[in-house]
C-alpha cells in the first residue's frame, strides 16, 4: 500500500510538468541569452544537448521515467535551475532539518497535549472551563495554518513588535550549540511553531474529546464506575487508552495537511525550511526543485504514515493478540 | 423466619423525568430480602425491576429520581438508610465492598485494553492499597481454582475469551471481595442454554460458598425456577406476588404470575403455549385502579376502580389482588 | 396549492431549528450576510475589480471608503464583493463536485462490494495518502499564476473526492445489514431505488455538512496556492487580496486594512461554516458506527 502510495504520487510529480508546454532548457537558454551573452547557433546545440543530458530529458518518455523513479529512490533530483547549478539534493537537504525539526515538536506536542485536554474536556465536559476550551476549538480548528500565520504576525511582529519577521536565527549566527545561538533559534522560530501548535491542538482537543464522549457511553466504563473505581484510573486506563487507538489512526491520515500547512506557515515567517524553498522554485518557475521538493513531502509523509502503522499494533491488543476463545 | 433482613424496602417510589412528565417506573414496592437467600425478581420487560436494582444499589442519576420511601440495608449489624437523593452518598461508601452489581449489558463489561488479571488487580487496589503483586495473584488463583475457571484466562485479553466465559469473569469480579449482597440483573441473556445452565450453576456453588445474598433480575422463569429460592413479581411498576419459588410454582396466585408461568414451554406438555395478550400499560399515565386489570382474563368491576395493595394471605406469601386464584 | 404548504412547512421547520441551536444560527447568519455580499452587491459596484488605478491608492478605512482602498488602486469594500463571491462560487462548485464524485463511488463501492469495492478503495486510499499541497502547488506553479480557475477547481476536486467517498462507503457497508434494506430487496425493488427511497434520507444530511466542510476547505486551498502566488492571480479572491498585499510588503508599509480585511474575512467565513458543520453533524449521527 505504501509503496504503491508512493510510486503514485511520484508519477504524478513526472508526468505533470510534462504536460504543461513549457520547456525548461528553453528557459534556461533565454535566461542566458538575455543577459547579453551571444551565442553561435553550434554553441547552442550543444548547451541544448548538455543541459538535456543534465537535465534528463534525454531519451523516449519511458527511459526518462525510469531513470527519473531511479534516481528519486536514491534521493537525488538533479539539478535546480534557478540556483543553477546547484543541485536540487543539496538545497533540500540543507531546508529539511529545519522542516523536521519544526514540524515534528510541533505535531507531538500538540498531539500529546491535545488529546490530554479533549480528554478532561470530554468526560467534565460539563464544567464551565470544557466549554471555554471547545470553543476555542472550535474557533482555532477552520482557520487555515496560513491565517493564523498572517494574524500572528499583524499581532505580534507589527503591532506589538516582540517578534523578529523572518529568518530562524539573527544574522551572523553560525550554527552550533552555544546557548546565545539555541536562544536565538527559540526566540524566532517561536512564533511559526506557536502557529502549528494551535491550529492542530484545536483538531486533537475536538477530536479527542468527540471520542471520550462516546467512550462514557460505553458498558465498561459504566462498569467500572459501579465498582466504584476512582476517577483517576477510569480516566487513565479506561478512558484514555482506548481513545488513543483511533487517535493514533487519525495522526496518519492527517499527516499530509499538517505537512501542507507547515510548508505554508514557514513561508510565511520566512523561515529557511521547505517552505521558504518551494516559494522561490515557484517564483523562478524552477521545475526541478518543484519536482524535488513534491517528490520528497510525498515520500516523506508516506513513511511517516508507514511507520506509525506499523507501530500501531504495538498498542492495541486485539490486533497484537490472536483470539484464542477459551 | 424472625430473622433481621438483609434488604428492606418500604413504599418506594422512583421516577424518571421527562419532557412529558413522570414515567412511574417503580411505584410503592415494598419486600424485604433476607440474608442467605437467592431472591428473584421477574416481569416482562418494562415492568420496573432493572430500575427497582438500580435504586436499590444506589445509582441514582437524572433523569431517576427517588420519590418517596425507604430503603435500609443492614449488614453486620450495621444500617445503611437510603431516603432521598443525598443519602445515596452513603450506598456508595459500600460499592464493591460489601455490595456489588453486574449490570444488565452486553458482553461488553470488560476493559478491551487491559489485562484480565490487571483487572482484578485494580479491584485489589482499591481494597488494600499495600498489596503486593504476588499475594494478589495467589488469591487470583486461588479463586479461579475455586470457582473452575482455567489460569489462562487471567493472563487474555477479554477479546479472546467466549461471551460465557467473559461473564464467568465479570461475576467472580463482582464476588472476589467477598460482598453480602449481590445484585445482577439478566446475568445470561444472549448466551445459549448450554451456557447458561454453567452460569447458573456457577452462581448457585458462589452463593453457598459465600453465605450471602443474591438478588438475581431476569424475566426468564425458567431461570427463577431452577436457581431462586423466593421469588417477587413485578407488573408496570408494581408488586404482584411474592412468595417461595416452589409454592409459586405450584400453586400461582395471582392472574399474573399464572399467566407467566403458563408460556413457559414443559416437557412433555403439547399444549399450545399462551401468551399474554395485550401490551404493558404506559407508564407516563397508568391506568386506573389495578394496573393488570386491562389484560387480566379474571378482572372483576372493582379492579377498574381501586388499587389493590400487598396483602400477606399466607405465611410468607403476599399478593395484591381483589380476584386471586385459589 | 400543496407546493406552497410544503415550502411553508419547511421554512417553519428551519427557523425552528435554527432558534434552538445557537452554533447554527450563528454560522447562518454570518454565511447568508456573506453570501449577500458577495452574490447580491457585486452587481451594484461602480468599479471593475479586474482593473487598478482607480480609485486614489493606500487610504485608510474612511466613510467615503470603508474599507479602504489598495496600493493598486482598489477600492477595498467592493474588492471584496468580488472576491467573496469567486471565493464562494469556487468552494460550491468544488464541493458539489467532489461530493457528487465520492458519493456515487461510495455508494457503488459500499453496495457493490467484490471487485468494485476493491479498486475504488484502493483508489481512495492512495488518493488520501498522497499530500496534495505540494502537487497542486507544482501544478499551478507551472502556469506561471496565469492558470484559470476553472481548471484550479478541477485540480482541486481531484483531491477532494476520497473522503466522502470513503465515509459514504463505510455507511453504505453498516447499513446494507439492515433489516429494512433486505425487505426492500425482497419486495423487488431495484438497486437504484432501494438507494434513493431507504439510505438517502439517512445519509444525505451526512452528505450536506461535508458539502459545507468541502466547501472550506476548497476555499482555504484556493487562499493558500494564492497566497504563495500560484492561483489565478488576476481574477480577485480572497486569497488573492493576500498575495498582492504581501507583494506589496502591505504590513512593512503600514497599511494594515489591505491584509486584515481578507484575513479577517476568511476567519470569520470559516468559523461560521464550520459552526454550520458541526452543529450538523452532530444533529444526524449515523445509526451505524458508534464514532
Amino acid at each position: 500500500m505504501y509503496i504503491v502510495t508512493v510510486w503514485a504520487g511520484l508519477t504524478i510529480c513526472f508526468f505533470l510538468p510534462r504536460l504543461v508546454p513549457i520547456d525548461p532548457i528553453t528557459v534556461i537558454l533565454s535566461r542566458v541569452t538575455a543577459m547579453g551573452a551571444f551565442m553561435d547557433p553550434e554553441t547552442y546545440t550543444a548547451m541544448r544537448k548538455t543541459l538535456l543530458q543534465l537535465f534528463g530529458l534525454e531519451g523516449s518518455l519511458q527511459e526518462q521515467y525510469f531513470s527519473f523513479l531511479s534516481k528519486a529512490i536514491i534521493g537525488e533530483f538533479g539539478i535546480s535551475i534557478a540556483v543553477f547549478p546547484s543541485k536540487v539534493n543539496d538545497l533540500i537537504y540543507r531546508a529539511l532539518p529545519w522542516t523536521i525539526s519544526l514540524l515534528a515538536t510541533t505535531t507531538l506536542f500538540s498531539w500529546i497535549f491535545g488529546n490530554i485536554v479533549g480528554l478532561l474536556v470530554g468526560y467534565y465536559r460539563d464544567k464551565k472551563i470544557s466549554k471555554v476550551f471547545q470553543l476555542f476549538a472550535i474557533a482555532v480548528y477552520p482557520i487555515p495554518y496560513y491565517v493564523l500565520a498572517l494574524i500572528f504576525v499583524f499581532v505580534f511582529c507589527y503591532t506589538l513588535r516582540v517578534f523578529p519577521l523572518f529568518g530562524s536565527k539573527g544574522i551572523g549566527f553560525k550554527v552550533s550549540f552555544s546557548l546565545e545561538f539555541l536562544s536565538s533559534l527559540i526566540f524566532h522560530s517561536f512564533l511559526p511553531a506557536l502557529t502549528l501548535f494551535i491550529v492542530n491542538l484545536g483538531w486533537w482537543i475536538l477530536s479527542m474529546r468527540a471520542l471520550t464522549v462516546n467512550l462514557s457511553e460505553e458498558d465498561f466504563v459504566k462498569f467500572a464506575e459501579i465498582k466504584g473505581m476512582e476517577k483517576k484510573v477510569i480516566l487513565s486506563r479506561y478512558i484514555f487508552r482506548n481513545a488513543l487507538l483511533p487517535q493514533i489512526t487519525q495522526l496518519t491520515m492527517a499527516l499530509s495537511t499538517i505537512f501542507s500547512g507547515a510548508v505554508l506557515t514557514e513561508f510565511i515567517f520566512s523561515y529557511p525550511g521547505l517552505g521558504q524553498l518551494l516559494y522561490m522554485a515557484v517564483s523562478s518557475s524552477d521545475i526541478y526543485l518543484l519536482m524535488g521538493i513534491t517528490s520528497l513531502s510525498v515520500i516523506a509523509v508516506s513513511t511517516s504514515a508507514l511507520i506509525i502503522d506499523l507501530i500501531y499494533p504495538l498498542f492495541d491488543p486485539r490486533i497484537k493478540y490472536e483470539e484464542k476463545h477459551i | 423466619m424472625s430473622e433481621n433482613p438483609v434488604i428492606e424496602v418500604e413504599n418506594i417510589r422512583a421516577y424518571y423525568e421527562t419532557r412529558y412528565g413522570d414515567v412511574k417506573a417503580v411505584d410503592n414496592v415494598s419486600f424485604s430480602v433476607k440474608l442467605n437467600e437467592i431472591f428473584g425478581i421477574c416481569g416482562e420487560s418494562g415492568c420496573g425491576k432493572s430500575t427497582l436494582i438500580k435504586v436499590l444499589y444506589g445509582i441514582i442519576e437524572f433523569p431517576l429520581k427517588l420519590v418517596s420511601g425507604r430503603i435500609s440495608i443492614n449488614i453486620d449489624g450495621k444500617s445503611f438508610l437510603l431516603k432521598d437523593n443525598k443519602d445515596v452518598n452513603t450506598i456508595r461508601k459500600l460499592w464493591w465492598k460489601e455490595i456489588s452489581y453486574i449490570p444488565q449489558a452486553s458482553m461488553n463489561l470488560l476493559n478491551p485494553t487491559v489485562k484480565i488479571k490487571d483487572q482484578f488487580m485494580e479491584i485489589f487496589r482499591k481494597m488494600n492499597k499495600k498489596i503486593t503483586r504476588s499475594e494478589a495473584e495467589k488469591i487470583m488463583q486461588k479463586s479461579f481454582d475455586v470457582l473452575g475457571l482455567p489460569k489462562e484466562v487471567l493472563s487474555s485479553y477479554p477479546h479472546q475469551l467466549s461471551g460465557g466465559m467473559r461473564q464467568r469473569v465479570v461475576i467472580a469480579m463482582a464476588t472476589i471481595h467477598n460482598p453480602k449482597i449481590v445484585y445482577a440483573d439478566e446475568p445470561t441473556t444472549a448466551l445459549d442454554v448450554v451456557v447458561q445452565r454453567g452460569i447458573l450453576e456457577m452462581i448457585v456453588e458462589l452463593q453457598k460458598k459465600l453465605n450471602n445474598t443474591f438478588v438475581i433480575v431476569t424475566h426468564d422463569m425458567g431461570i427463577h425456577y431452577q436457581i431462586s429460592d423466593r421469588i417477587m413479581v413485578m407488573y408496570a411498576g408494581k408488586v404482584c406476588e411474592i412468595g417461595k419459588t416452589y409454592e409459586i410454582f405450584q400453586k400461582p396466585i395471582h392472574p399474573y404470575t399464572k399467566l407467566l408461568i403458563e408460556s413457559l414451554p414443559r416437557l412433555g406438555d403439547k399444549s399450545e403455549r399462551k401468551s399474554i395478550k395485550g401490551e404493558p400499560p404506559n407508564l407516563l399515565s397508568p391506568p386506573k385502579g389495578c394496573r393488570f386489570h386491562v389484560r387480566c382474563p379474571y378482572a372483576a368491576q372493582k379492579c377498574a376502580k381501586e388499587e389493590p395493595s400487598l396483602l400477606e394471605i399466607l405465611h410468607g406469601r403476599y399478593v395484591a389482588c381483589f380476584n386471586p386464584l385459589s | 396549492m400543496k407546493r406552497k404548504k410544503i415550502t411553508k412547512r419547511l421554512v417553519k421547520n428551519l427557523l425552528y431549528v435554527l432558534k434552538s441551536d445557537t452554533r447554527l444560527l450563528i454560522g447562518t447568519s454570518v454565511l447568508v450576510t456573506f453570501m449577500i455580499l458577495g452574490f447580491i452587491f457585486p452587481y451594484f459596484s461602480p468599479y471593475d475589480p479586474k482593473r487598478w488605478g482607480q480609485v486614489p491608492r493606500d487610504i485608510p478605512p474612511c466613510l467615503k471608503y470603508p474599507l479602504g482602498t489598495t496600493s493598486l488602486g482598489q477600492d477595498l469594500f467592493w474588492l471584496l464583493t468580488f472576491a467573496l463571491q469567486n471565493s464562494l462560487i469556487l468552494g460550491m462548485v468544488v464541493a458539489a463536485i467532489s461530493t457528487i464524485v465520492g458519493v456515487i463511488l461510495g455508494l457503488l463501492a459500499g453496495y457493490g462490494g467484490g471487485y468494485l469495492d476493491t479498486i475504488i478503495t484502493f483508489f481512495t486510499d492512495v488518493f488520501i495518502a498522497i499530500p496534495a499541497f505540494p502537487i497542486l502547488v507544482m501544478l499551478a506553479a507551472l502556469f506561471l499564476g496565469r492558470i484559470h480557475i476553472l481548471m484550479l477547481a478541477m485540480v482541486l476536486c481531484l483531491f477532494n473526492w476520497p473522503w466522502p467517498a470513503k465515509q459514504v462507503r463505510s455507511m453504505m457497508l453498516s447499513l446494507k445489514e439492515r433489516a429494512f434494506i433486505d425487505t426492500a430487496i425482497f419486495s423487488g425493488f431495484g438497486m437504484i431505488e432501494i438507494i434513493f427511497r431507504e439510505i438517502m434520507p439517512l445519509i444525505s444530511p451526512w452528505i450536506f455538512a461535508n458539502f459545507i466542510n468541502t466547501v472550506l476547505v476548497a476555499i482555504g486551498a484556493e487562499a493558500g496556492l494564492a497566497t504563495l502566488g500560484v492561483s489565478s492571480l488576476e481574477e480577485p479572491t480572497l486569497g488573492t487580496i493576500i498575495y498582492w498585499s504581501l507583494r506589496y510588503q502591505a504590513m512593512f508599509r503600514g497599511y494594515w486594512w489591505w491584509i486584515a480585511v481578507p484575513v479577517g474575512t476568511i476567519t470569520v467565513l470559516f468559523i461560521a461554516l464550520f459552526l454550520i458543520y458541526i452543529s450538523l453533524s452532530e444533529r444526524f449521527s449515523i445509526g451505524g458506527s458508534k464514532k
